[in-house]
């Protein structure tokens, strides 16, 4: 059955992965969007602030969506997302990485412009296998009521 | 790259353009975002967005790999007048994306950043904080994409 907003309540809603991230796909992410010397070669990332090879923070957030599609979202009645209030990369993603997604309901509000959906605020958190926090995404996603008709107050 | 001293609040830099092919949509989404309305033209045209869409995430990827081409461009331009060239640091995140309309395939996006404020670190000297507003309009220029980004830079002659 597909998830609908009433399904998303303020808390805990899901711990996602663990998802291994390999130096290929690290290296492949980087040359095709964001290639700077550090996300493509080891000798170049030990000379930058993140002292090896790191991988782009918009793969990071590329495998959070992926990681939320496949966990949630591919099951959702959702009518895509809103927007992203705000991400921090705290620290760097690394070859071999086995990454989790903590996934927390923030705030589930139903729309004033369409009644029959709500908005929900979404804060993903991204650690690796000895949780350190890599990164934090909170973003708003439009989701379909279940029944719209019979809650309206 | 750019040093901190030299940033220039205000300034536009149109960072440059990038067609997004229905193939280019669909091999990111397959890898990064596969939902329907951006895997196949059919759920595509029946879904809000009204045809194949890109991934917001293809979008703002997009970004990163025409401001490293841009800088790029800075840097080798600056050491041909033999002027010092700066290694950019990280980013801490960024603020307020938003995709008000969907790219479709076919579309073709231009990229524009302004830097809108800049401080000092009293904790790293050896950097500066710059903040700033990137946007992106299609052909018919429509805004599709914003976001406030923020990027420490190197100073020039560091206070240590």
């Amino acid at each position: 059955m597909l998830l609908t907003f009433e399904d998303f309540r303020p808390g805990h809603f899901a711990t996602l992965g663990p998802r291994h991230v390999t130096r290929e796909e690290i290296i492949s992410f980087a040359a095709e969007f964001d290639p700077q010397p550090m996300h493509l070669d080891e000798e170049a990332g030990r000379r930058s602030m993140a002292g090896g090879l790191s991988g782009s923070g918009w793969h990071m957030c590329a495998l959070a969506m992926r990681m939320q599609v496949d966990g949630f979202i591919g099951r959702t009645d959702s009518l895509g997302g809103l927007g992203v209030d705000e991400v921090k990369w705290l620290a760097p993603l690394r070859p071999g990485d086995d990454i989790t997604l903590d996934v927390h309901v923030d705030d589930a509000r139903l729309s004033k412009s369409r009644p029959d959906t709500g908005i929900v605020k979404i804060r993903a958190e991204m650690f690796n296998a000895a949780r350190t926090r890599l990164m934090s995404i909170v973003s708003n996603g439009l989701m379909r009521r279940r029944a719209p008709s019979s809650s309206q107050a | 790259m750019i040093f901190f001293e030299d940033t220039k609040l205000g300034e536009r830099h149109t960072l440059g353009s990038f067609t997004f092919t229905a193939d280019a949509i669909k091999t990111f989404a397959r890898a990064y975002d596969p939902q329907a309305f951006h895997l196949d033209e059919e759920p595509g045209r029946r879904s809000v967005f009204g045809g194949l869409a890109a991934s917001g995430w293809h979008t703002a990827s997009v970004y990163m790999k025409l401001l490293v081409a841009y800088l790029k461009d800075l840097a080798e331009a600056a050491e041909a007048r033999g002027e010092a060239v700066a290694q950019s640091g990280p980013s801490p995140g960024f603020k307020n994306l938003r995709w008000p309309r969907p790219v479709l395939a076919g579309d073709t996006l231009t990229y524009t950043y302004e830097a809108t404020a800049m401080r000092p670190l009293a904790s790293r000297p050896e950097f500066g904080l710059v903040l700033g507003t990137t946007t992106a309009v299609n052909q018919r220029g429509e805004m599709v994409f914003y976001f406030e980004n923020s990027v420490f830079l190197p100073r020039r002659n560091p206070v240590v």
